[in-house]
């Protein structure tokens, strides 16, 4: 991976500039993801150069804007935690942040990171969706339910960087993860519910982050009984190294009937 | 690429690829070999070192992304007469170190906590060091020596 030339734009205009004109090119926050890939000659195919956005003012920060709360693609999973806005007006994004990893690693992911390598198991993925976030980019902006296309892939262009992402305030989310251990652990289910508007996200039980469709329909119509057995339809996980489909659909359920049960937030 | 930063309240240069991990750079060219590699993905922490006070591991960063800022290996822990720190005294104390790959992660991890919490509970000492593997299990004996050094 020496061979990968390091870019460092010092502004947003400079960043887009940059990744426009070079091919073979990615994106480098926190590095979580991207370091280790490189690093292990993973990434196919293997870029040519990495873009570090980490410094980029524009990048950075938690704020409210335009009725939403707007969190800068690089800003770190830390910022989010210590955020007063995050706090209030996402908990469940704050609650997720600090399932990730641990400090070390809490202190350098990013949402942007989380979105554009686009695991199902990325923690914060079925938090967007419940909340209906919006991914901003470079160019446009786009709703967090458009965003997966498939396992490990996005509606971005290949030359399109994400700037910021966008919450509507006032939901309530709530929010769980099932993991071998609470820090350093790859979910094996991690859901992310809302009851108005009827929102069942769920990460790890699919090729993308799922929205469960036949459990909204069914929580939408206060039903919250059928949402828990419609849901083991709505999902389609696979046995792997952390977990097999048979645990992941139970757990799902098992989940989704804690978070519906889950006392309203004061 | 040359790479300016702060090691250990000291300035130094590198030159190279600034896709470099912070990592190798550390042992092979500064000779800080106290940051040790585990499993180079983000897992283990015993690569962990502080950037501008906040514990990261060090295989996860392009050495270009330390330009400007202040880095810390267990190195920079003890005074420069070689006197240890609190923390470090404690370790050894209470037997915290068994094969001692791990210790040099735990001892920032700690350090970062109890610099920011002079009081920590032991549950917030076992959140702090969470992102740290002690392949011995040696964990009781490193949390007791974290606890010693509250005031």
């Amino acid at each position: 991976m020496h061979d990968v030339t390091y870019l460092r734009p010092t502004s947003l205009k400079d960043a887009v500039e940059l990744y426009r004109s070079i091919p073979e090119c990615r994106p480098l926050a926190g590095g979580t993801d991207l370091m280790v890939m490189l690093h292990a000659g993973t990434f196919r195919p293997a870029p040519q150069a990495m873009l570090d956005v980490w410094s980029i003012p524009e990048l950075k920060g938690v704020r409210r804007t335009q009725g939403m709360l707007e969190i800068g693609a690089a800003e770190s999973y830390t910022g989010i935690i210590r955020s007063r806005d995050a706090q209030e007006h996402v908990p469940a994004l704050v609650a997720a942040a600090r399932t990730i990893g641990a400090a070390q690693i809490q202190n350098r992911g990013t949402l942007g990171g989380n979105l554009a390598n686009a695991s199902p198991a990325g923690d914060t993925l079925p938090v967007l969706l419940a909340y209906d976030a919006v991914v901003v980019t470079d160019r446009r902006a786009i709703a967090i339910d458009q965003f997966f296309t498939g396992y490990r892939r996005t509606a971005l262009q290949p030359d399109e960087l994400i700037v910021a992402v966008r919450i509507p305030l006032g939901r309530h989310v709530a929010f769980r993860k099932v993991g071998t251990r609470a820090a350093q652990a790859i979910s094996k289910v991690v859901m992310a519910v809302s009851r108005s508007p009827a929102r069942v996200a769920i990460g790890s039980v699919a090729e993308v982050p799922l929205r469960a469709a036949r459990a909204e329909a069914a929580l939408a119509r206060n039903d919250d009984a059928r949402a828990v057995s419609a849901v083991a339809e709505d999902v389609r996980p696979i046995d792997d190294v952390r977990s097999t489909a048979a645990y992941r659909r139970a757990v799902t359920q098992n989940v989704l009937r804690e978070l519906l049960h889950a006392p309203p937030r004061p | 690429m040359t790479v300016r930063f702060t090691l250990n309240g000291a300035p130094v240069s590198i030159e190279g690829a600034g896709s470099r991990r912070l990592l190798d750079v550390l042992r092979e060219d500064l000779a800080k070999t106290g940051t040790k590699e585990g499993c180079g993905e983000g897992e283990c922490g015993a690569c962990s070192v502080l950037i501008d006070g906040e514990v990261v591991d060090s295989c996860l960063v392009a050495v270009g992304q330390v330009e400007g800022r202040n880095v810390v290996t267990v190195e920079g822990l003890a005074q420069p007469n070689g006197e240890l720190s609190r923390l470090q005294q404690a370790f050894i104390e209470h037997g915290a170190a068994q094969c001692g790959i791990c210790t040099p992660g735990m001892l920032l991890a700690a350090h970062v906590l109890l610099h920011r919490t002079t009081q920590p509970t032991e549950d917030q000492v076992r959140e702090a060091l969470a992102g740290n593997l002690c392949r011995c299990t040696g964990y009781t004996k490193i949390i007791e020596a974290v606890l010693s050094c509250t005031t």
